[in-house]
């Protein structure tokens, strides 16, 4: 019995996602060895050196897949709450335990080995809530069904934001808003999320530069015009009435038009102008929605409000709220600072390491970015770096093309399970891996702020790849069992 | 699933990865494919080039005896950024024997990028240059200790004798004009600023090698780039061998200190530079090394203007050596034959005299020997007026014309362009038009234009082109450009004059009596055959200028030598004799007239002349 079963495995087994882990796996080690190689460099299976320590890791990791590939499908489903539970214990411990590396307490040591209990909070995290959010009266319905499931991601990232200080491997929960998303979640949600970064931007960015007119900021200005144009389509959608966008957006323009020609006599404090047109459609906004008995449009006329505060306050977040580090990078990275020398090294040495690759790199083991050393944590997360310089745009684009169907492949497989709970844990996975690749290229090719999360995969570390075979290979286990669910 | 409301949402989820790919993707083919820049910032962090700096040619004497030649400095240097907080200044000074005053004055200096336009903290600065072996050396043993310094070996030019300063030339530092003209040169290169140095820099400097080395992110060497594949090594400058004769050059040098003037020799059939020597001179080690600018400076501001190279850049009216030229001009042109006869007195020859007692009529060897003024004004006159005036001059102006290209065939009035000299003057023998412009066309005769026969008036001539003049003599009626690099290659420059042999015999003839019967004979060696002629130059800046032109043997010339002393009195007391003993010198290999050497190089003629 026993064997014919394991025989089924093999058989239901996702060989390509097997595949394109091996292929990514194999190739980040090379570039371990790579961006660990110096002049009187050992061989790649030295365990002296991080390539032959990952290599290590790599075939304990191959083990923890087949392990995982032989248990009970059901196990994962039984013991989610328990591990659950165990988890955020173990999370809250942690700092306790563990020694301070470069300000952060997340790593306990055992023995010659360091682990990272976040990198494993993530897949039991997910099977949590996919066992939450599986059951067979679960749906999301209002936002009240949404509270556990927040709370269940909101637990342990906040124990590691504030706890362990590993605001990267915190904010990486934040990609559960995709599997809620897929579930049901109001598509609104999202964008609240784009809107919030935006707002944050264009307030921090550009607050500080004053109107080549009248009084106030541009930053502001803009950020109003934008709630603005929010609420009016709004006002406008749930009324479906021809001529009211034509009205209100005539109706702003106006006001907009007359302060401009104040403004020739008397400076006109367009901070205010622009909050009070916001406002005064907010208000409009609640009388009609009072009136015509539509009371979604209360929730974007607090939310418009809210935002209102909010643009006000992302600059006391922002010089108050983030460590002086994490606003030195933004800093950096909206261009209002440079710092090649600090806070702006790792970045411009990473733009310089991949950008002299060229089209067809340098060659394996002939980056001289790399192997001199140029790169500050080239092995772990900028090590998408030195795909870049030694394997050139050819090689990175084959890289990131690799990634993108290794996530397709996961929604693929997500999108086949009969079993929701399944279905809920692989967008879970999905969503993961593709907020690690978009943090953390988009970081070392300078598009996104320095947050020090790992490439799954490439970067150097037993922790992160052991957190994301395990993720991985449960996957696979459910999806192999797939037949036998039947629900 | 079935009945699943939200399941067009995958597209949502999947398209959210694709873009973030495809920004990725658009993102890397900026960097990697269009932005340009980052291939040099690659290079400027990992990549260090070092130059190697190839030894300089020698220069040898004709003999094969060195005059220049090498001495290693040293040059410290220091990389700001490698020099951490620890960094120990107070030993750095005391190895250097510097106080900390100066090391921080230096230090700002150095920072100082209105002074020291490339600086930067990643790249070594000079500190201090040009070093002796003695003040490194307890560095250099200590050099462990301090991070980010260097000791970099250079060369300086130094010279076996203290002669010749002016023909060597001087090696200095290049300046940004050489560095926009030859992308050869860096900031802190030297080069050859003048004299042979600079005529043959590009042979004498050899080429720099480059060696490219890894530097890592912490500024250490991590070891030569690609193995060595960019690397060059230096190729050493080629040896340079002048024609100079540096005991000659040496024993003119010092028969003229404490004179203003100049001595040239030149070797007839080659024409290779003996000697080259202008006074006042300097010893060349001053224009080497730490003291080269503010010695420059002195020797800039002394009034006797040392730095001037009389022997090729000062012009003097020839006076009576011109008579040779004269004498050959009008037998070419037929103006008079060896025999004509013109008297030293009388309406015939007015309004020049005579300045010597003689019998008159004389006839051309005579005339020559007795440095007649009269005969070659009335040759000369003779040769102009040959055809007669014409109309509006054009006879004579046409006669002027041919007299003046003959004598420019001598090499006067020009400079040699194909020799290797580098400081020239033209000198001057003027033009028809020259003479058009001061008195109109048809307001000048030969009468106006009298003084030019006895080589006084508008014309100018270098002592090198005097030694060439010699030279010419000497050959019969031609001459190599007179040069200074002892290679087949120079002899090629021949320059044949149109005026028949026997003429040359004729005045040769005359010169060789000069020396027996003449101006010249009590500086004479009888068994060395010599001819010359002196001359004895007005001018307008004090006492007349010595000059004398000559050389020995007349049979088969040897050695041609012109020598001008300036405002010394007579030719024939004041260069004949510096000329005679030169020839001497040349020809025997020593000098046996002592005392003659002795009242000669004794002799100051100008206070002010200083030897540096």
């Amino acid at each position: 019995m026993r064997a014919s079963r394991n025989g089924n495995i093999l058989q239901h087994v996702d060989w390509v996602t097997i595949g394109l882990f091996l292929a990514l796996t194999i190739f980040g080690w090379l570039n371990i060895y790579g961006a660990s190689y110096t002049f009187d460099q050992t061989s790649i299976f030295d365990f002296s050196n991080r390539a032959g320590k990952q290599f290590m890791w790599i075939i304990g990791s191959v083990v923890l897949g087949g392990i995982l590939l032989l248990i009970d499908y059901k196990t994962y489903d039984v013991l989610a709450y328990v591990a659950y539970g165990a988890m955020v214990l173990l999370l809250l411990a942690t700092p306790f335990l563990a020694h301070d590396i470069k300000g952060s307490l997340s790593w306990i040591s055992l023995g010659p080995v360091s682990l990272q209990p976040a990198e494993f909070a993530k897949c039991i995290v997910a099977l949590a809530v996919a066992k939450y959010m599986g059951r067979y009266d679960y749906k999301i319905r209002t936002w009240r069904d949404l509270i556990v499931p927040f709370a269940l991601i909101g637990v342990p990232a906040l124990i590691i934001m504030v706890l362990q200080k590993e605001t990267g491997s915190a904010l990486v929960f934040a990609a559960f808003l995709l599997v809620f998303y897929r579930q049901g979640m109001s598509g609104y949600v999202l964008w609240i999320g784009v809107a919030a970064v935006a707002l944050f931007i264009i307030s921090i960015r550009w607050g500080g530069l004053a109107l080549p007119w009248g009084t106030g900021s541009v930053g502001i200005l803009t950020c109003m015009l934008l709630l603005t144009s929010i609420e009016i389509y709004f006002i406008c959608k749930e009324h479906k009435m021809r001529w009211q966008p034509l009205i209100l957006t005539g109706s702003v323009i106006m006001i907009y038009a007359i302060c401009l020609l104040v403004n020739i006599w008397v400076s006109v404090p367009f901070d205010w102008v622009s909050m009070g047109v916001v406002v005064a459609l907010v208000i409009y906004n609640i009388f009609v929605s009072l009136y015509w008995r539509k009371y979604m449009l209360l929730i974007v006329a607090a939310f418009t409000l809210f935002c209102i505060g909010y643009t006000h306050a992302c600059d006391f977040v922002f010089q108050k709220v983030l460590q002086p580090h994490q606003r030195i990078r933004i800093e950096v990275l909206l261009g209002m600072k440079e710092d090649p020398a600090g806070a702006g090294y790792n970045v411009n040495q990473a733009r310089i390491a991949v950008g002299s690759g060229r089209f067809f790199g340098k060659g394996y083991l002939n980056g001289t970015q790399t192997k001199l050393q140029f790169v500050p944590e080239q092995d772990t997360d900028f090590i998408f770096c030195t795909v870049g310089e030694e394997w050139g745009f050819v090689g990175s684009f084959g890289v990131l093309l690799v990634y993108l169907l290794f996530i397709l492949r996961l929604i693929e497989i997500a999108e086949r399970q009969r079993n929701v709970s399944t279905q809920i844990y692989a967008y879970a996975v999905a969503s993961i891996f593709l907020f690690h690749l978009t943090i953390n290229v988009g970081m070392v090719l300078g598009l996104l702020p320095v947050i020090g999360i790992p490439l799954p995969f490439f970067s150097y570390g037993g922790s992160s790849l052991w957190g994301f075979t395990l993720l991985l290979f449960i996957l696979l286990r459910l999806d192999a069992a797939r037949m036998e669910q039947l629900r | 699933m079935i009945n699943d409301q939200y399941y067009r949402r995958r597209f949502v989820i999947s398209g959210i990865a694709v873009v973030v790919v495809l920004v990725y993707i658009i993102r890397l083919f900026y960097l990697q494919v269009i932005d340009q820049s980052t291939k040099d910032q690659a290079d400027n962090n990992a990549l260090v080039k070092q130059t190697i700096y190839p030894s300089r040619g020698l220069i040898y004497d004709r003999n094969g005896e060195l005059l220049v030649f090498n001495q290693p400095i040293y040059e410290i240097t220091m990389t700001m950024r490698d020099m951490g907080k620890e960094w120990d200044t107070t030993g750095f000074c005391k190895c250097l024997q510097i106080s900390r005053a100066e090391f921080d004055e230096r230090i700002a200096e150095i920072k100082d990028r209105k002074k020291n336009r490339g600086y930067s903290r990643w790249t070594p600065q000079v500190f201090m240059s040009q070093l002796k072996k003695e003040d490194i050396a307890t560095l250099q043993e200590a050099l462990f200790l301090y991070p980010g310094i260097q000791i970099q070996k250079r060369t300086l030019r130094d010279y076996t004798y203290k002669a010749a300063a002016h023909v060597l030339g001087s090696v200095g530092e290049v300046n940004q004009n050489d560095i926009d003209r030859d992308p050869y040169y860096t900031r802190g290169d030297y080069s050859g600023r003048d004299g042979l140095e600079r005529t043959y820099e590009q042979q004498l400097r050899g080429e720099k090698g480059v060696e490219v080395l890894m530097r890592d992110s912490r500024g250490r060497m991590q070891g030569s780039y690609q193995n060595g594949e960019l690397d060059k090594t230096a190729v050493a400058g080629t040896d340079l061998y002048t024609t100079l004769d540096i005991h000659l050059q040496m024993l003119a040098e010092e028969l003229l200190a404490g004179k203003i003037g100049s001595a040239v020799a030149i070797e007839p059939k080659t024409g290779e530079i003996l000697a080259l020597v202008s006074n006042p001179s300097w010893n060349p080690k001053v224009l080497v090394g730490k003291e080269r600018s503010k010695n420059y400076n002195a020797l800039l501001k002394d009034k006797t203007k040392p730095l001037m190279n009389r022997a090729t850049q000062a012009m003097y009216p020839p006076g009576s050596t011109f008579k040779t030229i004269q004498a050959l001009v009008c037998l070419e042109e037929g103006g008079i034959t060896p025999q004509t006869l013109y008297p030293c007195s009388g309406p015939g020859s007015s309004p020049i005299k005579c300045t010597h007692h003689h019998g008159s009529p004389v006839a051309l060897d005579k005339a020559i020997e007795q440095s007649c003024n009269p005969y070659f004004w009335c040759a000369f006159r003779d040769v102009l007026q040959k055809d007669g005036y014409g109309k509006d001059n054009e006879d004579f102006r046409r006669r002027y014309e041919i007299w003046r290209n003959d004598v420019m065939s001598f090499g006067l009035g020009q400079k040699f362009t194909d020799s290797d000299i580098s400081e020239q003057s033209s000198g001057s023998i003027p033009s028809t038009k020259y003479f058009d412009r001061c008195y109109g066309k048809t307001g000048w005769k030969a009468i106006t234009i009298r003084s030019l026969s006895i080589g006084q008036g508008e014309i100018l001539v270098t002592p090198l082109q005097l030694a060439n003049q010699a030279a010419t003599i000497a050959n019969e009626g031609y001459y190599i450009s007179p040069h200074l690099n002892k290679n087949d290659s120079m002899r090629i420059h021949r320059h044949n004059l149109a005026i028949q042999k026997k003429h040359f015999e004729t005045v040769k003839d005359g010169m060789h009596r000069v020396m027996v019967y003449g101006t010249g004979r009590h500086h004479a060696v009888d068994s060395l055959h010599m001819a010359g002629k002196t001359g004895t130059a007005q001018n307008s800046h004090g006492r007349d200028h010595a000059i004398f032109i000559g050389f020995a043997p007349v049979e088969d010339p040897k050695i041609a030598v012109a020598v001008v002393v300036e405002n010394a009195g007579f030719g024939a007391t004041w260069a004949a004799p510096v000329a005679s003993m030169m020839m001497e010198q040349y020809l025997t290999g020593t000098m046996k007239r002592k005392d003659l050497k002795q009242r000669i190089a004794g002799t100051v003629l100008n206070e002010s002349v200083k030897k540096w």
